[in-house]
């Protein structure tokens, strides 16, 4: 696959549906020039839309006042500058009842519209809330491991690491976990993040309404092989997702609980690879922790003898996880194959 | 002997530290041996080391802030460059020595370079301006000032003897506990910040007592300057914050040093009470940081427009409405985290209701301009530039306040951008204007107009440069703290930040030319009057540089603006009035408590972070005995005699009597 990493440039949906966005949409043309396939202004799911639509309409409110405080600001220190003999000096001029009122009331009038921004597509857009759909939910399972992307197809009982495919329309229910540290799944095109965490399950309802392959990283800072745990999203027809899934089971790795302890050892910039068969009840095993978090690093500067006495000495942070994935680069930037 | 300390401590295998190490230890040599040789020693001492005088311990913080910035500018540089050359690449700096840089960058930012600026801004004006000679606690503000050197000290010895953290500038838990960073870093990081946290606590406890007890007859509460008000409300602010970010670190060091479990991943510890009690602390102190930066804004506004500031009480209103808000809104920090919908929306409107304050504050500010007189001196460009450039940063805050947004662009390079725009276009413009404003007070002569200027232009231009692109890279989805980027849509714009990098580089040098420059010409520069701006509030009223006790005889003040009427009724009158009936004056006397104090904890810090146990001890011993010692002292103070405090106001009222003889036909 090549670089650029998204599909090719489907048309941009409903941009400017809602006429008063037409504002915010001007006064940022300029960013959106700059706007290349990756982009939360340009969502191919619901909830992207949902998200981008709350942003340009807080930012058309907020634009209305912020627009003329900046005018004004300039115009009142360019006229009442010492040079000009027509601004007149009134010193006395230090409290006015009217405009104490007035420059309370902008502020808090404003903040009523946001508020109820808030209010509003805080409901309407939460992780958590399923999507209204005909269409049968997806069920993908997402563990953040050092440092890697897992995700398992409870219904084919299959898995990958580090790519994502997942059929055009129909919502995809994200059930969230860590092996280890904090990281935040987050696919720019789709919407919403939400953090994964270890001992605990977060839930996230993403949809893609056009194919292509989308950029996916994690959003939270976990360490030094952070910048290697990105993915690709692959939005395919239902047809093809099937014959993806069931493709895996032709080939591949099987992912049980000695794989997963391997495999949730520390390994950077992992390409991705596939598992054919996924022992039943894994993620909750991480979920509930009687999987053990990954181990984190054998040692660092300064205090390497007290940690891990246990650990094996070969086993380093460098070195490529699953033994029994087909290929795994420590190089960075080698996450895909020309 | 040494505890987990060996030579494997040192970067060997890592020429950037080690290089840099070098560069800097070597500077610093050179500057001790320059002193030994001059025989500065005894001066340092007696003047400066030991002083207990609030403006040198204020010079003494900035002095230490303004290094501090240079060096968080230097990881900026870093971390730029590198990003610049990371796309589909390895860049020069490998993932651990990126990850400290940016954790470097942030702690050193906020606790070493933005804090000690704002700390030594207040510690040199509020009493000033408060019309007294002190603050309430003088050796315990040197003490504050000597820990919060000691943190700096122990953060830069970190990037030569062992790591720093590499967990980002907050230590988000698990990440920062021992399973997943068994280094030194994270310690390092630990104990800088609680010692110097120590004396920040302990100088929001006496600059709280020194404004709320210890103003000139007549200035009550409302009429104090909006500096010392919003200098009250940032110190209420740290009294009632840093503790939280002391337990918290405390916790955390539980659980690294003795096995506790309060955020680990096992046996009941729970990782989201870290980022909920760090941001409990963090958010007020983005507050902590801002509101005297308001502050002084206030004052240059009010100065350089020759008007009162419009609204004061409002204005007063204002910065009392965002203290207490500040602690409702810390949840914004992770509305990712998945609370509920009602949650996250009571915390979002919390958080735009802020806006409400700052909005009032930036429309009294504008009418503060209206009906004006206005003079573009640089501290006047810094302020008209902060309103420009705030607005928009308060906007973007605003947005990410809005939760279906935020789920987009939280820990992106929007978020980056944002807190960039407001702490470097509020807190530090702030800064800077102060700095302008207030150096003829400290040091007898004004800056570089003209080099003042070129840095204004070149950081502003160079800000915008840097942080609009972030901003549309945060917009394209681009996340924060990436060592390497496999997304070449992002390359152009980081290469535009780039050269804002280089911009902003021209501006932080023509700071320091400025300062040079003017150091050189400074008696063409002198500052006379003592009023060099034709300012409204006490300060103005001293000598440049004020003499120790500040003011040979307390004011009485009469109303909002002190200084001003008394320097209205004196052009009035064309008189000065009678020569007041001069006293000797009780100061108090030098100390070297907080030096050593803090030259201990410095063993004791360092001792922990290598469990070199016999050495935590003996600092631990001989800080406690500083204490004592101090205790049992005789003599608290020294007294100016008569004849030096007369000599000085008859000076001071020459000076102001031909200031008068030339200004003569001038009305208010």
């Amino acid at each position: 696959m090549t670089i650029p990493r998204s599909g090719a440039a489907a048309p941009v949906r409903s941009r400017g549906r809602h006429g008063w966005a037409l504002l915010a949409l001007g006064a940022c043309a300029l960013l959106l020039a700059g706007c290349g396939e990756i982009s939360i202004l340009r969502p191919a799911g619901p909830i992207g839309e949902g998200n981008r639509q709350i942003l340009l309409n807080s930012l058309a409110v907020m634009l209305v006042i912020v627009v003329p405080t900046m005018i004004a600001t300039l115009a009142f220190a360019w006229w009442f500058r010492a040079g000009n003999p027509k601004a007149k000096y009134r010193p006395e001029f230090t409290y006015s009842g009217r405009i104490e009122v007035i420059v309370w009331s902008i502020p808090i009038l404003t903040i009523l519209f946001i508020g109820g921004l808030i209010w509003y597509g805080s409901h309407e857009l939460d992780p958590f809330k399923p999507l209204d759909s005909d269409e049968p939910t997806l069920e993908v399972q997402v563990v953040s491991l050092d440092w890697k992307w897992l995700f398992i197809y409870p219904e084919a009982q299959v898995a990958s690491v580090n790519e994502l495919v997942i059929p055009v329309g129909r919502p995809v229910r994200f059930r969230i976990t860590s092996a280890s540290v904090m990281n935040t799944f987050f696919i720019p095109n789709l919407g919403s993040m939400i953090y994964a965490m270890n001992g605990m399950e977060t839930k996230l309802y993403l949809q893609a309404d056009r194919e292509g392959t989308f950029y996916g990283q994690s959003a939270h800072y976990s360490g030094d092989g952070f910048s290697g745990m990105n993915f690709d999203v692959r939005a395919v027809p239902e047809a093809e997702f099937s014959a993806w899934a069931v493709g895996l089971k032709a080939a591949g790795p099987v992912l049980n609980v000695e794989t997963y302890r391997e495999l949730s050892r520390q390994s950077r910039d992992v390409l991705p690879y596939t598992y054919s068969h996924v022992q039943g009840g894994l993620f909750e095993s991480v979920v509930d922790q009687t999987l053990p978090p990954g181990p984190g690093p054998e040692s660092g500067r300064g205090g390497a003898e007290e940690i891990h006495p246990e650990s094996s000495p070969e086993a380093s942070a460098e070195q490529p996880a699953p033994a029994a994935a087909p290929a795994s680069a420590s190089a960075h930037g080698a996450h895909h194959e020309g | 002997m040494l505890g987990k300390l060996d030579w494997s401590a040192i970067p060997f295998d890592e020429p950037i530290p080690l290089v840099a190490a070098g560069i800097i230890g070597l500077g610093v040599l050179g500057v001790l041996a320059w002193i030994t040789v001059k025989g500065f020693w005894p001066y340092l001492w007696r003047e400066w080391i030991t002083s207990v005088d609030h403006k040198r311990i204020g010079v003494m913080y900035i002095a230490l802030a303004l290094l501090m910035l240079i060096r968080g500018f230097v990881d900026a540089i870093m971390m730029r460059s590198h990003q610049a050359m990371a796309v589909n690449a390895e860049g020069f700096l490998p993932p651990d020595h990126y990850d400290q840089i940016f954790s470097a960058h942030g702690t050193i930012m906020i606790f070493f370079g933005a804090m000690p600026f704002v700390v030594g801004m207040m510690n040199f004006v509020v009493p000033l301006q408060l019309g007294i000679r002190d603050v309430a606690f003088p050796t315990l503000n040197s003490m504050s000032f000597w820990l919060t050197a000691s943190g700096a000290l122990l953060v830069n010895v970190s990037l030569v003897v062992g790591e720093f953290a590499r967990t980002g500038w907050l230590p988000y838990a698990p990440l920062s506990e021992l399973d997943y960073s068994p280094g030194v870093g994270v310690d390092y990081y630990l104990w800088a910040i609680q010692v110097a946290g120590v004396g920040t606590l302990m100088s929001g406890v006496n600059l709280v007592t020194t404004i709320l007890k210890m103003r000139a007859p007549g200035m009550g509460l409302l009429r104090m300057p909006m500096f010392c008000w919003t200098s009250l409300a940032a110190n209420l602010l740290i009294v009632a914050a840093f503790p939280i970010l002391t337990a918290t670190l405390a916790m955390l060091t539980l659980d690294r040093y003795l096995g506790f479990h309060f955020f680990t991943n096992e046996a009941g510890g729970n990782m989201m009470m870290f980022v909920n009690l760090i941001w409990a602390w963090g958010h007020p102190e983005v507050y902590i940081l801002i509101l005297p930066a308001f502050g002084i804004f206030s004052e240059i506004f009010a100065t350089f427009s020759g008007k009162p500031l419009f609204g004061y009480r409002s204005m007063v209103a204002a910065t009392l409405f965002i203290v207490v808000v500040s602690f409702t809104v810390w949840l914004h920090h992770f509305f990712t985290m998945g609370a509920g919908a009602n949650v996250n929306a009571a915390f979002g409107i919390a958080t735009s209701v802020i806006a409400v304050g700052t909005g009032v504050k930036v429309y009294n500010w504008i009418f503060t301009m209206y009906g004006g007189r206005l003079r573009f001196a640089t501290p006047m460009l810094w302020s008209v530039a902060f309103i420009l450039v705030f607005v928009v940063g308060g906007m973007t805050g605003v947005l990410l306040a809005v939760p279906p947004a935020d789920f987009m662009l939280h820990n992106s390079l929007f978020l980056v951008a944002h807190f960039h725009n407001v702490i470097i276009g509020g807190v530090l413009f702030g800064l800077f204007a102060g700095y302008t404003y207030w150096f003829p007070k400290a040091f007898g002569f004004t800056l570089d107009e003209w080099w003042g200027k070129v840095a204004f232009w070149l950081t502003l231009l160079g800000f915008v440069l840097v942080f609009g692109p972030l901003y549309i890279l945060g917009l394209e989805g681009m996340t924060r703290r990436l060592q390497h980027i496999e997304v070449e849509q992002w390359e152009p714009w980081l290469m535009v930040a780039l050269a804002g990098v280089v911009v902003m580089i021209g501006g932080v040098a023509a700071q320091v030319v400025q300062l040079v420059v003017s150091i050189r010409r400074r008696h063409e520069l002198r500052d006379t009057t003592g009023d060099p701006w034709d300012g409204r509030s006490l300060e103005w009223a001293t000598p440049s540089p004020p003499p120790p006790y500040n003011f040979a005889v307390i004011p009485d003040v009469e109303n909002e603006e002190a200084y001003w009427s008394i320097k209205q009724s004196a052009i009035r009158s064309q008189s000065l009035g009678e020569e007041p009936d001069y006293k000797p004056i009780e100061m108090p006397r030098n100390s070297p408590t907080g030096f050593v104090t803090a030259f201990f904890s410095t063993l004791i810090g360092f001792a922990l972070i290598w469990h070199i146990w016999w050495l935590a001890v003996l600092g631990l011993v001989g800080a406690y005995a500083t204490f004592v010692v101090f205790a049992w002292r005789d003599e608290v103070e020294y007294e100016v005699p008569l004849e030096t405090v007369v000599e000085a106001e008859r000076e001071r009222r020459a000076a102001a009597q031909a200031w008068l003889a030339e200004h003569g036909g001038r009305t208010a």
